[in-house]
């Protein structure tokens, strides 16, 4: 499912009901260098909530140069500039992965040796296939790569677990994308105005779905 | 505006309220409107929707671009301040590890309490939901019907302001000509729910929710709420002149500054303080209720959150409305001579019988909603329509396997994006990325549609709370243990719901990534996590069996009264919180009744 819905709030809410009163537990990885969550403080119970947030304001960032240039390529390489928007990368996708991946929550926590594991990979991957940075390849030599690993369930066994990685990223590639005025344009949200009416939908898409 | 300090409080009132939420804000209002004083106890700041609410935020104003997280489960704009399922320096305790026996205690700590944050969907319960027992030998009975409640839901719906439909179904009540605000217009996804829905014979109608789709009438609903009091007449009339009606923008759990939707804070409390009648204490740990030499309760020992000290407020009257597991807190950690195992618990009831809301989802993509021109959808900051419990006579036949119904709440449109937008495609696009993947994402963009089930819970011995022997919170307060266990009656209610979604969906062409369960445990939501929290001092016509009588008021303790869900005997599909609201005005009504002729 989508995690567009509202509902779904819910859905992600009811999962800190089972961590309540538990300690975070960050995932060990043994090996994988900065796997583990700095000691930081969330933003606590009552945050103050008309402030605008940027990447780094609340807890140390992780990426190191390298990581930061594979990640903005991956962003960019999953959302390319199109005619409608332009790419991930120019919106600076990567830093609120970086963000992500940096916080100190359970989801995050989580996510964070997937996602350094994975940059790494990628980075391994591309020097054994090309002989080069992921972030230094054309875009065709990057797709070479990537196709191995665009669905989890039809990869084969070796890109498996690369390719979950993949997966995790595209989500948070499209999370932070569609968030930003331009992806919000891309995708078709027109509301958070105010207006003197709700008209509901519009007529002509009531009688083409036979809906009147 | 009467804000106070343990300083600057009076040293007496007519009544004190522990909490402001549903059940304080409308005990400290009705009162405070017919010239009782009082003080309202509240366990965490002050709060004010006016400014503090994040109208118009995007989710990438904020960390995470608003995902939700431990300290904001509901994401970061949520009105809940202080606290959530787990609140800094109050913990509380489950008796076993296995997490489908525990009870998780949702306490935010600011003015207002959860109305600031809930979901507005404020439906009667009907007649059959006072009589629970009567129909199916299964629960208690309530000691009142629904015509008592009735005249009380009336005037709670002029107040505060709900709109909805009449539609004549069986235990859905109808209100009386004139009351509910016009419903707004279906979205796209719900009128193809309704389209579908009715060919399976399932109602979809317009659902009731406490926003102003239309100013409030101010010329006529003050004389009819308070009819004889000039004074409370135009203490109400301008206030209801300074709520806006919802301008279809900002989803409602971030509050409202303009007042369109109901919280304790934009409602009952700003005509209640302009009274002069309502002192508020904010930041002040309810610890015991004072009991006099007379067995009469005295008022309220707290501590000050700010200092750490002690301090007593007196009252000739204590009503708790403190959500209903933390008023049964109080009162079993007020312990004396007279009353060894809790005040107001001669019958060992207290603590007893507390129930949730059975909650169980599942969602699907509709490709007929793919690709759609892009519209406004905000709408009012909730769903539009829901299908209420449409089942009772084959039920009532013994035809369906479990005992109790539940309403059906619809979830779809296009939303504001935020961190999980776009997420989790790959079922439905097998992995695209790149261009194809934009021209996905704007194709799936609005397209599912998923359905919360919201069923009754029946009381049952497994389900109680109780002091922790050996746990205190931060001021050295004992706190509450949990035991929790679902029956049969609700995991087999879940299958039900399971299997209901997946025909309407599978009805719509939706796809299901995820396939309906077949065991209702399986897909039951955990105690506590819907937020209805109710029961624990269930009201009765027996001082043996039922801590409160009709009115709220303990049996053991005259002066003492529980305005909150503590003393519901069931607890119906319909969301609660009309019906605290119904109560507490009535049981606030009786308490004024009762002074005037002295009995208080």
């Amino acid at each position: 499912m989508s995690g567009e819905s509202d509902r779904m709030d819910r859905r992600a809410a009811l999962k800190w009901m089972l961590t309540a009163a538990a300690a975070i537990a960050v995932p060990r990885v043994p090996g994988a260098p900065g796997a583990k969550t700095p000691a930081a403080k969330g933003y606590g119970f009552d945050p103050d909530l008309s402030k605008d947030y940027a990447p780094g304001d609340l807890w140390p960032l992780t990426f190191a140069d390298g990581q930061r240039r594979t990640a903005a390529a991956l962003c960019d390489l999953i959302i390319p500039a199109d005619e409608h928007s332009p790419g991930a990368a120019s919106l600076h996708v990567h830093d609120f992965i970086d963000e992500w991946i940096s916080a100190p929550y359970p989801d995050c926590a989580k996510d964070r040796p997937v996602i350094l594991e994975g940059l790494a990979w990628l980075e391994a991957e591309s020097a054994r296939r090309f002989g080069s940075g992921f972030a230094q390849l054309d875009v065709p030599r990057q797709r070479e790569i990537c196709d191995d690993l665009r669905y989890e369930p039809e990869a084969k066994p070796a890109f498996r677990q690369p390719a979950r990685f993949f997966a995790r990223f595209r989500d948070l590639t499209a999370g932070g994308f569609y968030t930003t005025e331009e992806g919000t344009r891309d995708l078709g949200y027109v509301g958070n105005a105010p207006s003197g009416t709700f008209d509901g939908p519009p007529p002509d898409l009531i009688r083409k779905l036979g809906l009147d | 505006m009467a804000f106070v300090t343990p300083a600057t409080a009076k040293s007496q009132y007519d009544v004190i309220v522990v909490g402001s939420g549903a059940a304080g804000g409308q005990t400290a209002y009705t009162l405070a409107m017919e010239g009782v004083s009082v003080l309202m106890i509240e366990a965490g700041r002050s709060y004010d929707p006016r400014t503090e609410t994040p109208m118009f935020q995007w989710n990438r104003q904020a960390p995470l671009r608003g995902a939700s997280t431990p300290d904001k489960p509901f994401g970061f704009y949520d009105a809940s301040v202080g606290g959530a399922w787990t609140t800094p320096d109050e913990p509380y305790t489950n008796a076993s590890d296995d997490p489908t026996k525990q009870f998780g205690w949702w306490r935010p700590r600011m003015l207002g309490g959860r109305t600031n944050h809930w979901s507005r969907v404020a439906l009667r319960n009907g007649p059959y939901d006072f009589k629970p027992h009567r129909r199916s030998g299964l629960g208690f009975d309530w000691p009142i019907g629904y015509e008592d409640v009735a005249p009380y839901y009336d005037k709670v719906e002029m107040l505060v302001g709900i709109h909805g439909s009449n539609e004549g179904l069986e235990n859905t009540p109808d209100s009386p000509e004139g009351i509910l605000l016009p419903p707004p217009k279906p979205r796209i996804g719900e009128l193809l729910v309704r389209r579908e829905a009715r060919k399976l014979g399932i109602p979809v109608i317009p659902i009731h929710r406490a926003v102003l789709t239309r100013l409030l009438d101010h010329r006529t609903i003050p004389a009819k709420l308070h009819p004889g009091n000039p004074r409370a007449q135009r203490i109400l009339a301008q206030d209801m002149q300074n709520r806006a009606a919802c301008f279809w923008a900002t989803h409602c759990s971030r509050g409202c500054s303009i007042r369109a939707n109901y919280q304790s804070t934009t409602v009952h409390l700003p005509p209640a303080l302009e009274t002069g009648n309502l002192d508020i204490l904010p930041n002040a740990m309810a610890r015991e209720v004072i009991l006099g030499p007379d067995r009469k309760a005295a008022g309220i020992v707290f501590v000050d959150k700010t200092t750490g000290r002690e301090g007593r407020a007196l009252g000739r009257t204590v009503v708790l409305a403190a959500g209903a597991c933390e008023s049964v807190r109080l009162l079993l950690n007020s312990k004396s001579a007279a009353f060894p195992q809790g005040l107001a618990n001669s019958s060992g009831l207290v603590g007893r019988y507390i129930m949730d809301t059975v909650g169980s989802a599942l969602g699907g993509q509709i490709p007929l909603l793919e690709n759609l021109p892009p519209h406004n959808e905000d709408g009012a900051g909730g769903p539009h329509v829901y299908v209420p419990w449409w089942l009772y006579k084959e039920q009532l036949a013994g035809k369906l396997g479990f005992p109790r119904g539940y309403h059906i709440e619809i979830d779809s449109g296009r939303q504001m994006p935020k961190a999980g937008t776009s997420s989790h495609l790959d079922f439905f696009t097998k992995g695209s990325y790149g261009r194809a993947f934009k021209e996905d994402a704007r194709r799936y963009y609005g397209s599912f549609v998923s359905f919360d089930g919201r069923g009754e819970m029946i009381p049952n011995e497994k389900s109680f709370c109780e002091i922790d022997p050996a746990v205190k919170d931060k001021w050295g307060i004992p706190v509450l243990r949990f035991h929790w266990e679902w029956s049969e009656h609700e995991t087999r209610q879940v299958a039900h719901m399971q299997r209901t979604f997946a025909d309407l969906l599978l009805a719509m062409g939706g796809k299901l990534p995820r396939q309906p369960e077949t065991d209702g445990g399986k897909a039951i939501s955990r105690g506590g996590s819907i937020i209805h929290e109710v029961g624990g001092a269930i009201m009765g016509s027996d001082p043996r069996t039922s801590v409160t009588n009709r009115w709220g008021q303990t049996w053991d303790v005259k002066n003492l009264f529980m305005a909150d869900a503590a003393p519901f005997c069931s607890n119906a599909d319909k969301n609660p919180t009309l019906t605290i609201m119904a109560l507490a005005w009535r049981a606030a009504d009786y308490m004024i009744d009762q002074m005037r002729k002295g009995d208080l």
